[in-house]
């Protein structure tokens, strides 16, 4: 029988290791995986490359893992937020990497690894300084920039239903990152509030479908109080 | 900077903010599928009339967002891209992050307004970033934005607080995009961009196209027949 479902925050965050890129579902606080961000944190795996949109506010969830020197790089559309005092902290005394990425650009690269597309053109940023250092090409009267596929080894995102299968269903605008972040790594977690008996989803609603899922962790936090 | 920081006429009033929005709104049409930037073009939705139905888009995966809900019927998990809650009209559907930029960069939006530091009269934009030196720079989805929507309109002051002009020859701040902007929106007039630069299609009440070319850095030229 499969069963993706763990029991405890050890059993999900195994072998996580040092160095790993690691996707981190959510726009702003919305749909972070923030109870998986805090296991990572106890797990201690460190020298990591993080791919999130945003890069933190204050001091908790991705902030302190921030905080804590665990993140040599950071892949982001937005680092800015009400609070990015950590972050910003960091980067002055040039203790992080920073690689910004337009925000499409950034989905697409993760869903074209997902899709098994090493790259693809887009006019995004062309003429820009992001453009810096990119293949340009000139495809039907339009300039283009070539762009890498990016993958990560593990990605972390927040669900709101899943099932022993690892299928799983969003809440409105949490949906964000987490589909095309669970598509683009080698293992796949997620935090779930509600776990269901396999079948209770309607498969018309399912828009992660377990495939891409590997581990599955029930967590019934409530509300977000922060955007 | 002497010329261009020059003081708008003193019979003319320039357009507040909520007068702006107003003046863009009016030119959206019911059936046009519309991305409001964050900042103030955020607020050209509050004069879109109900009865026209406008269907506004949120880069981070709402199409068909409503505006913003009472206290007690906040959503905690519906954002708009500014991080607000919101509320999603009926007929409305969320995305994932991939086809949300997909329907951007795919062209199927007819409209995106965007707030600008600069725009050049070659309908560059400047609106990411102030400095090359930028502690850290935060694109977001701009860029996406600028070149995938059919249409880019931009909804900014005239001039920068110390009265240079945000309508230039070329842009001196980082671009956002190259070429995109068809229209500009601001508290003195409105204006195209057309191959041969900026043409005034209308302006505040009491205003001369010779004191709007006082505080433009870029030429302005009378509406085009």
């Amino acid at each position: 029988m499969i069963n993706k479902i763990v029991q405890t925050m050890a059993e999900a965050m195994a072998g996580i290791g040092d160095g790993a890129v690691v996707l981190l579902g959510g726009f702003g606080s919305i749909g972070q995986p923030n109870a998986l961000i805090d296991g990572l944190i106890e797990h201690g795996a460190k020298d990591l490359t993080v791919v999130s949109n945003n890069a933190g506010v204050g001091r908790i969830s991705l902030a302190r893992l921030l905080e804590l020197g665990r993140v040599r790089k950071i892949i982001c559309s937005y680092p800015r937020s009400v609070d990015p005092v950590v972050f910003e902290e960091l980067y002055r005394a040039g203790k992080i990497e920073l690689e910004i990425v337009p925000q499409g650009t950034l989905a697409e690269r993760m869903r074209a690894a997902g899709a098994g597309i090493p790259a693809f053109f887009t006019a995004t940023a062309v003429g820009t300084k992001l453009a810096a250092g990119k293949e340009r090409r000139d495809i039907g009267g339009r300039q283009y920039l070539l762009e890498e596929a990016l993958a990560g080894d593990v990605a972390l995102i927040e669900a709101w239903e899943a099932d022993r299968w690892g299928n799983l269903t969003y809440r409105s605008s949490a949906r964000n990152f987490n589909p095309v972040m669970a598509m683009a790594a080698t293992l796949t977690i997620a935090q779930a509030q509600h776990i269901v008996d396999l079948g209770a989803l309607d498969p018309e609603r399912i828009a992660t479908p377990g495939i891409y899922v590997n581990r599955v962790l029930h967590v019934p936090y409530g509300e977000p109080t922060v955007t | 900077m002497n010329e261009t920081a020059a003081k708008v006429d003193a019979k003319c009033r320039p357009m507040t903010r909520a007068e702006m929005a107003a003046r863009v709104a009016r030119d959206i049409p019911e059936g046009w599928y519309v991305n409001l930037g964050i900042g103030a073009p955020l607020q050209v939705a509050d004069y879109v009339p109900p009865e026209r139905e406008v269907i506004f888009h949120s880069e981070n995966g709402v199409l068909g967002m409503g505006p913003a809900p009472a206290a007690e019927e906040i959503n905690r998990w519906l954002i708009n891209a500014g991080k607000q809650y919101v509320t999603l009209r009926e007929g409305g559907a969320y995305m994932h992050h991939a086809d949300s930029f997909g329907l951007i960069r795919g062209g199927h939006l007819d409209l995106c307004v965007l707030g600008a530091f600069q725009v050049a009269e070659n309908g560059d934009i400047a609106n990411w970033s102030i400095s090359d030196n930028d502690s850290a720079p935060a694109v977001g989805g701009a860029m996406d934005l600028a070149v995938g929507a059919r249409r880019v309109w931009v909804l900014m002051e005239h001039q920068t607080k110390s009265g240079e002009s945000r309508l230039v020859r070329r842009c001196t701040y980082p671009l956002t995009a190259l070429g995109v902007v068809k229209r500009v929106y601001t508290n003195l007039a409105v204006l195209d961009v057309t191959p041969d630069g900026f043409a005034v299609r209308d302006m505040v009440d009491g205003l001369t196209l010779d004191a709007l070319q006082k505080v433009t850095d870029a030429p302005v030229r009378p509406p085009m027949r």
